[in-house]
């Protein structure tokens, strides 16, 4: 890692005062916060079952055979069967794909198109208020009625649905950003480096953003974990990811007509959807809690 | 305190401005022509024609923006193009359900968010708290339609004990209406209440710690009458401010519950119109919904003055 904060560097010196290398360290702060660990488990679980999918004896998720169609979990549908007779356990798995692909996008699109705003915005002074009014106003827009709205504008695609769920994040990151900005620019550093000719930019990019690199990770964290569940909210109200495609918010949008009959197709997508969510803001609370953010 | 007042209300003209000029904008930042995306697919050219000289399309954009917020400012939200009926009538007819759902989902929340979290605070590290952690983590990150369709499936399919969904008004008497909105507000408040519960540990493990609560504690006051009246009134701004910033997880929330709930509300309202196309209906929700978003938060911080007489604008 390029950027040490104060907090790893302190984990660091205590660890090498014992003597004890990183490895022990990084041991220690698992051990203090099991919930960290367990977050990463289960985030390392959905990752592979996403990403290594034709692996864990899945077929095709999108073969009908009305033959099978509406089955409960069995030893040949272990998660049951659609009113297609398409395999939930195989679609659950593909789900992933989508989910892990729209979080992990937004969460680092919003990240840097944040920060390149906030730290515009935090610098040059005569932005400052016009565009922290701009912000203000369009973080009162609630984030899923602007997807929502921005969705019905475009063709549903994952593409689109990623940028319907990006815009709505830019103000908030570009306002933790600015925040941070106008706290380190009275810093020392940034003095000291004014005073030997440093031009702004480079102050910019050298002495602000590397102190911004940890608030960022755990705020991306938590951006990802919204992102995933907005991306199921906007698929299950029929303006997100293409019907044909197989997302956990489409595979229960499909599955709502059944409820009564068979509820698996709603239970098995929702319960990994709310785990993958659940794993990512544990990662994110262990994270703020290790490298000391706020 | 009279000119902070006028002062914090002044502030807010210049965002409900910005939100008015985006509102606007949503339908011109995108690519293509706004008239062809609103007539969908099978459109002729007359229907294009017509939607764009309804919609004013046809004049300048500085025109309309012009237009649009003359017409904002007089309380006229344009006419639904699928409907042909004002967006503020569709609107009147669709607010009873979704103010019935959100203010009944924001007692439950901080009725019992408020308490666990002081629970959680007053017993640190014990079990209690512990649980009240874990409900505030795992109930943050619950799909909340995931979780409507489980307690459909406990409480409606299995028990009888309550209706599937549907929706009966206000005007039906109390009981059946409450009825029908038990479900989607347990299932709406779970997310809040968590947020809640969270907010208010904190903020009284702050306050527990100080020493006018040891104090109040060590000359043998009843520990309820400690934590609700030194503690808890001291530990209220930061919960009274997650309440008003909440409320747009609030109507996100209320969006999806009433799709699962089959509600005739505003989010159904919304949903329907994007489904649809019908832009001016979309615009006003998102107005009229950003709008009631910044008053609340207008609110809270006015609440701020008479909560603690030691903040000034």
């Amino acid at each position: 890692m390029a950027v040490v904060t104060p907090a790893e560097r302190r984990v660091a010196l205590e660890g090498a005062a014992q003597g004890a290398g990183a490895a022990e360290t990084v041991r220690r702060a698992l051990v203090r916060h099991p919930t960290f660990l367990l977050g990463l488990v289960v985030l390392a679980v959905v990752v592979l079952s996403g990403a290594l999918a034709p692996v864990w004896w899945t077929g095709d998720p999108l073969e009908m055979k009305p033959a099978e169609r509406l089955q409960r979990p069995s030893a040949g549908h272990w998660f049951g069967s659609d009113n297609f007779g398409r395999d939930i356990y195989t679609r659950t798995l593909y789900g992933a794909r989508i989910s892990l692909a729209v979080g992990g996008a937004v969460a680092v699109m919003s990240l840097v198109l944040g920060t390149a705003l906030g730290l515009v915005i935090g610098f040059y002074r005569r932005l400052d208020m016009v565009m922290m009014r701009v912000m203000d106003g369009l973080m009162a827009i609630p984030a899923i009625l602007l997807a929502l709205a921005l969705m019905a504008l475009m063709k549903a695609s994952v593409q689109n649905v990623i940028i319907a769920l990006v815009i709505p994040e830019i103000p908030r990151v570009a306002r933790l950003v600015r925040a941070s900005v106008l706290s380190l620019r009275e810093h020392l550093m940034v003095e000291g480096a004014r005073a030997l000719g440093v031009r702004t930019p480079r102050i910019l990019v050298r002495y602000i953003l590397p102190a911004l690199v940890a608030p960022l990770v755990v705020q991306g964290t938590y951006i990802c974990a919204s992102a995933i569940l907005f991306e199921a909210y906007l698929s299950f109200l029929g303006a997100g990811t293409p019907p044909f495609i197989p997302s956990w918010g489409n595979i229960m949008a499909e599955g709502r007509a059944y409820v009564q009959l068979a509820f698996w197709i709603i239970l098995f997508p929702g319960l990994f959807l709310a785990a993958t969510v659940l794993a990512i803001n544990l990662v994110g609370d262990g994270l703020r809690d290790l490298l000391d953010v706020r | 305190m009279v000119p902070e007042i006028l002062r914090r209300l002044m502030a807010t003209i210049p965002v409900m401005g910005v939100v008015a000029i985006a509102v606007f904008a949503l339908l011109h930042l995108t690519p293509g022509d706004p008239a062809v995306i609103i007539a969908g697919d099978y459109a002729t050219t007359e229907d294009i024609a017509r939607i764009r000289q309804r919609l004013g399309l046809d004049q300048p954009l500085i025109t309309q923006l012009g237009l649009w917020i003359g017409r904002v400012l007089r309380g006229d939200l344009g006419t639904s193009i699928f409907s042909g009926l004002p967006v503020t009538t569709l609107i009147g007819q669709r607010a009873e359900a979704t103010i019935g759902l959100t203010v009944l989902a924001m007692l439950i929340s901080v009725g019992l968010g408020v308490p666990l979290g002081v629970l959680a605070a007053w017993r640190k590290g014990s079990w209690v708290d512990r649980l009240v952690m874990v409900f505030a983590v795992s109930g943050f990150s619950m799909p909340v339609f995931w979780l409507g369709f489980l307690l459909v499936y406990v409480f409606a399919i299995s028990a009888h004990w309550l209706p599937v969904q549907g929706y009966r008004p206000l005007g039906d008497g109390l009981w059946p209406f409450l009825r029908h909105l038990i479900l989607p507000a347990v299932t709406l408040s779970v997310i809040y209440m968590a947020l809640i519960a969270r907010m208010t540990r904190a903020s009284m493990l702050g306050v527990l710690a100080e020493d006018y609560v040891r104090t109040a504690f060590a000359k043998g006051l009843a520990p309820r009458s400690v934590l609700v009246r030194h503690a808890l009134k001291n530990a209220s701004l930061p919960v009274v401010t997650i309440i008003g910033i909440g409320f747009a997880l609030l109507i996100g929330g209320a969006v999806v519950t009433e799709s699962v709930f089959a509600l005739p509300g505003l989010g159904r309202l919304t949903v329907d119109a994007i489904i649809k196309r019908d832009y001016p209906v979309i615009q006003g929700v998102i107005l009229l919904v950003s709008a009631v978003y910044v008053v609340i938060n207008l609110v809270v911080d006015l609440l701020y003055v008479i909560l603690d007489p030691r903040i000034r604008y």
